[in-house]
């Protein structure tokens, strides 16, 4: 058993027991923490793939951002502890399980390709291979992405955003609009009278 | 015993069935359903990327890419609906979200 293979039965093992812990986990918090621990074993199983850029994209989409917004959202929402009724509903879950397993199990030992790794074509790096792939064959589908994280981005902003009455909101146009006329008095009181509304 | 391409398969085969089981098991619980659907998605990326390495075509990492942006993009709406619903009715619980029901 060499090193790599070493590798790969770590992070395996690590990702495996992390994702049924996510299921099962008895706290939200903890859940999204095994959630956590999952992507970076998938990352690590991606690098020895030979996927170095996608293994750091997970690391900085799924570990940066993605589980940061899940520790967010359960940690401001009171959601109520999950447990309770969880083991009523194991059998159904894991017969599920098992049915899916067993249509995995099918095509699993219908035969396969490749045994060993093929290298990229061209003899050059992950990362460059992929941006070649990107900005040519895909290029209509990376824009397409793009404008959907648009898409996403301005409608979570929009369904979170909270508009309460009697806010004091800055107005750019008012504040182009407006004069010297009105907006300075210059007043002329007289000894001990003071300055009031009414002389407006 | 050498890793192959079957190992990987199975890996990701394994982690598909256990975010099933995840969603049949926490169906009350919206997070927790969002983030077995995180693991699916995991799941897949995995034979993605290991058909990627084993045929020696990048082009699977090519649609990795594309899954982990609507992967990103799906938990932050949903999120997002579930902090605006939370708002509204103070509570997440799912057999409580049936208003749309015909």
């Amino acid at each position: 058993m060499t090193a790599p293979d070493l590798f790969f039965w770590l992070c395996a093992a690590v990702l495996m027991m992390s994702s049924v812990f996510v299921v099962s986990a008895r706290s939200l918090v903890h859940a999204v923490f095994f959630l956590i621990l999952a992507f970076l074993n998938a990352a690590g199983l991606f690098i020895l793939l030979g996927a170095e850029f996608l293994g750091m994209m997970m690391l900085i989409v799924y570990v940066g951002a993605v589980a940061v917004l899940f520790l967010f959202v359960v940690m401001t929402l009171d959601t109520g502890q999950p447990g309770g009724t969880l083991r009523a509903r194991l059998p159904a879950a894991l017969a599920a399980g098992a049915i899916l397993l067993l249509e995995l199990a099918f095509v699993a030992f219908a035969g396969g390709p490749a045994e060993t790794p093929e290298p990229l074509p061209g003899g050059v790096s992950n990362t460059r291979a992929l941006g070649r792939l990107i900005y040519t064959d895909y290029a209509a589908l990376f824009e397409l992405a793009g404008a959907i994280l648009l898409v996403a981005m301005i409608g979570a902003i929009v369904l979170a955003h909270r508009y309460r009455p009697g806010v004091r909101r800055q107005d750019p146009v008012r504040q182009f609009v407006r004069h010297q006329g009105e907006s300075i008095r210059l007043e002329d009181p007289a000894v001990g009278a003071g300055v009031s509304e009414q002389g407006r | 015993m050498t890793v192959t391409l079957a190992h990987y398969l199975m890996l990701g085969g394994a982690i598909f069935t256990v975010g099933i089981v995840g969603i049949v098991l926490n169906r009350r619980n919206v997070i927790m359903i969002l983030m077995a659907i995180e693991l699916l998605l995991l799941a897949v990326n995995l034979n993605f990327v290991a058909f990627s390495a084993y045929l020696g075509d990048p082009a699977g990492q090519v649609f990795t890419l594309f899954v982990l942006t609507v992967a990103a993009a799906e938990a932050a709406v949903g999120l997002a609906i579930l902090v605006v619903f939370f708002r509204l009715r103070g509570t997440i619980a799912v057999e409580d979200i049936q208003d749309l029901k015909g």
